[in-house]
């Protein structure tokens, strides 16, 4: 009984892991770009949200939307003016200016909020619960944390096939040469699309916030669990990186069941055995 | 007839090596031009460096009155210049409808739509759910087109549309143009096959090595002189 | 491509020059246990390790197009093996670490050939999930001291000589000849066939394939022994630190970070890249020193503006403007 509830609080988990992904997926599917500081931007995104509302008092719902649009527009800014630039065949400077970026942020959330862990206290989302059986009960916020998975994921896939932006997107996915002879203007087009990501992550961190304790060097363990997601779900799907991200919490959870240390190391060689057997991902599109 | 488009001593480089020596080409207003020559002559360089896919910075470029060189090519686009691109370019994931609907991003008003082009080729109506590259070679060329019609340019510009096409196919695809034409469009006709180009265009130009080295109305230009600046006359070659 | 001027022979001259001085340079090293005091030798320690590690991240990044960000899973290997051969196994010091590396050498081919199914950024990140295991599974080890550590016993550092000052030296020239093989391996490699093939691989795999190169045989082959040149830095580390623990051990920030900043400032794709990269980290880091958390803002600032600026790094850019060469590997008239 207590291995079918690991597994369940596992496909709860995998829905924050696919929060965390998604948005990697995003900007993957579009530009073809891995921002190694994706993590980061998680981590402070759960910053803002207990400073909003532990720091400055901000109700709850208010902070939520201000976090997000912080997230939105600083992501379209920053590729605006910075990514944009390094975008190319050369694989070397995307990964090298993420890579500055991580430690940029890591060492200014470090510099502005301490190395303390944090957490944002939810109250009754956090230990309100739905008790199936005596072994088996699912949290309010876990089950919140996989509805907004779904409805995120679902709502982006309804940009993407039902909007002109969304093929637009698609569009510049697929040829960005020619975008621009259509009247597309690929500097806006990319920044949109980080956009979209950063909002995801937005509401990845505000989760990230309420579920765990986290501290400044957090963000590097979420870029991998995103990543593991997305390869395992396999590259430009979006509800595959859903399957993904549930595969890696069941392996987690499972791990954490035979052994508390076990938990992070069970999913890495989860990751690494369908790497193995599966190296294009359960769903791959690309 | 105005002046639709009119290009003043075009260069371009590709990085180190020049692929265009001072081209003069003009276009009128619902006119349609033919520019020939084999392969490698800089005709799609021309029209690479006329839609902005190439820099052409302090060119001097006129179209309707600006001039164009040097900027980007979303900016042409709007200003009405709309590229049918060398080997077609459908956006494979999207369906051929979305592939019409993107050419309308850059929308001016005009007589073309989703149901014009559908009008103009009734084959794609069938087809219209597919995913735009799962067509025949012609039939993706006609969403090429339609593609760029959708967004009412003033000037169409066709790069080699007949390219990798059977000799039926490219002469039903060319039955499009007279009534393009008749919508208010210019066409300026990229062509390795001559006599498909000479049949459609009011004018010619012909290409060779980076010049423009004939240029008339295919009535006024014989055999001859056509291979003459195809291929280069003899005494260049022995001089080269 | 820009072409070669072939009548700057200034530049020969210069280059020549520049060889004098760093060859003056290593003579000069050679012979610092009599002129450096203890804290300058550590320093020169630790800034040979880093060269070695730079000339190892710059042979796969530079030439071989395989960007890792998990090479700390080899320095740790090197240590934990290194760690585990001498404590367990009784065996010298000056045995212990090449074995160790041996070793991890063996180690790297499986994981290799996990990593390499993978591409471009998607084998970056995979190397780190790679290092990550090998982290996780060292903190389980209890007999290597688990999530804690272990430090070495006292008998195995006091067997490399017998005074403080005789040890000190010891370990001083491991280092310097792990420094100093790092760059003759680099550019020995560089001027054989095996060179012309990682060059073809770099200008264009696909173009390099075509003509008949074995790329992905290569570039394993590559992988293999940047991971056993790395640990051997990674055993002699520890061997000073006289200390391991699992995230001291697989530190992104130390054997990452800082080596991928190294060899991009000094300028990637090039073998003096590395050495210009060490000398001016080392720089940085001496006036930083009490800059805390800006120090590491800085050289994340550093990095983003040197892929803005100029990719090529400091060396690239002097090579671009003036055709110098202190280790010459291609075969032109000079």
């Amino acid at each position: 009984m207590v291995w079918i509830n690991a597994i369940l609080q596992g496909v709860l988990l995998g829905g924050l892991y696919a929060l965390f992904a998604a948005g990697l997926s995003l900007m993957f599917g579009v530009m073809r770009f891995i921002n190694i500081a994706h993590g980061d931007f998680i981590v402070t995104a759960a910053y803002l949200m207990v400073a909003f509302v532990t720091g400055w008092s901000i109700h709850p719902a208010v902070a939520v939307v201000l976090v997000l649009i912080s997230l939105t527009t600083a992501g379209y800014i920053n590729q605006r003016i910075l990514l944009n630039r390094v975008l190319g065949k050369d694989i070397l400077p995307p990964i090298l200016v993420t890579f500055g970026m991580s430690i940029i942020i890591q060492n200014a959330l470090l510099e502005i909020f301490s190395a303390d862990s944090r957490r944002l206290p939810a109250g009754w989302l956090e230990t309100g619960s739905i008790t199936i059986s005596d072994a088996i009960s699912i949290g309010w916020l876990p089950l919140m944390m996989f509805g907004a998975a779904v409805a995120v994921i679902g709502g982006l896939q309804l940009v993407f096939y039902k909007t002109a932006l969304g093929r637009m997107l698609r569009a510049t996915s697929d040829d960005p040469e020619i975008v621009p002879l259509m009247g597309g203007n690929n500097a806006h087009i990319f920044a949109v699309a980080t956009a979209l990501a950063s909002l995801v992550v937005g509401i990845a961190g505000i989760f990230l916030a309420m579920k765990t304790n986290f501290d400044p060097s957090a963000g590097p363990a979420r870029l991998l669990f995103a990543f593991e997601a997305v390869i395992i779900g396999g590259l430009g799907s979006l509800w595959g990186t859903l399957a993904g991200g549930i595969i890696l919490g069941v392996a987690q959870t499972l791990g954490a069941q035979i052994d508390a240390g076990y938990q992070i190391l069970a999913g890495h060689l989860v990751f690494l055995a369908l790497l193995v057997v599966r190296p294009r991902g359960l769903f791959p599109k690309m | 007839m105005t002046q639709l488009l009119e290009t003043t001593n075009l260069t371009a480089f590709y990085g180190d090596f020049q692929a265009l020596f001072g081209i003069d080409v003009s276009v009128q207003d619902g006119e349609c031009v033919a520019l020939i020559g084999s392969n490698g002559a800089g005709k799609s360089t021309f029209l690479r460096a006329i839609t902005g896919m190439i820099p052409a910075k302090g060119q001097n470029v006129n179209f309707g009155g600006q001039n164009v060189a040097g900027m980007t090519a979303d900016k042409i686009h709007k200003a009405g210049m709309a590229m049918v691109p060398e080997g077609r370019r459908l956006f494979p994931s999207l369906s051929v409808e979305e592939n019409l609907l993107i050419g309308a991003a850059g929308k001016r008003p005009g007589p073309w739509s989703l149901d014009g082009v559908y009008d103009l080729f009734p084959d794609l109506v069938a087809k219209r759910h597919n995913p735009g590259t799962a067509l025949s070679g012609g039939q993706q060329q006609m969403v090429a087109i339609g593609r760029a019609l959708m967004s009412n340019p003033q000037l169409l510009l066709c790069d080699e549309i007949s390219l990798g096409l059977a000799p039926k196919v490219i002469k039903d695809i060319y039955t499009a143009v007279p009534k393009i034409r008749a919508g208010g469009t210019a066409i300026l006709v990229v062509e390795q096959d001559v006599g498909q180009a000479m049949a459609v265009a009011d004018r010619v130009y012909c290409f060779m090595e980076g010049r423009v080295t004939l240029s008339g109305t295919p009535d006024s230009l014989t055999r001859a002189q056509i291979a003459a600046a195809y291929f280069g006359s003899n005494e260049d070659e022995e001089a080269a | 491509m820009t072409s070669v001027d072939m009548t700057k022979t200034p530049s020969a001259n210069l280059s020549m020059v520049l060889r004098l001085f760093l060859l003056a340079a290593v003579a000069g090293l050679a012979f610092a246990p009599w002129w450096a005091g203890r804290a300058d030798l550590r320093l020169l320690m630790e800034a040979f390790s880093f060269l070695a590690l730079a000339q190892m991240w710059n042979l796969l990044a530079g030439y071989t197009g395989l960007i890792s960000v998990g090479q700390q899973a080899f320095v740790g290997l090197g240590g934990y093996l290194f760690f585990a051969l001498a404590m367990f196994t009784g065996l010298p010091v000056l045995f212990a670490i090449p074995l160790a590396a041996i070793a991890t050498a063996v180690i790297a081919i499986p994981t290799g050939w996990i990593a390499f199914r993978l591409q471009g950024p998607y084998f970056a990140i995979g190397t780190w999930v790679i290092a990550e295991v090998f982290r996780l599974i060292a903190a389980q080890i209890s007999a290597l001291g688990g999530g804690s550590g272990i430090s070495l016993p006292v008998a195995i550092a006091k067997s490399l000589a017998d005074s403080r000052a005789g040890r000190e030296m010891v370990m001083y020239y491991i280092a310097f000849a792990i420094g100093i093989v790092s760059v003759l391996l680099v550019w020995g490699l560089l001027r054989s066939k095996w060179g012309l093939a990682l060059t073809a691989i770099r200008d264009s795999e696909p173009a390099a394939e075509a003509v008949g190169v074995a790329t992905r045989r290569v570039k394993f082959m590559i992988y293999v022994l940047a991971a056993f040149y790395t640990s051997i830095t990674g055993a002699f580390v520890f061997l000073q630190k006289l200390r391991i623990t699992p995230d001291a051990a697989f530190s992104l920030n130390e054997w990452t970070a800082f080596v991928i900043f190294i060899v991009v400032i000094g300028g990637i794709g090039s073998i003096e890249g590395p050495v210009i990269g060490v000398v001016i980290f080392f720089f940085l880091r001496e006036i930083a020193a009490d800059w805390g958390t800006w120090y590491l803002i800085m050289m994340g600032g550093i990095a983003i503006a040197v892929m803005l600026v100029d990719k090529r790094g400091v060396w690239g850019a002097i090579k671009a403007r003036i055709n110098l060469s202190i280790f010459p590997v291609s075969k032109t008239l000079d």
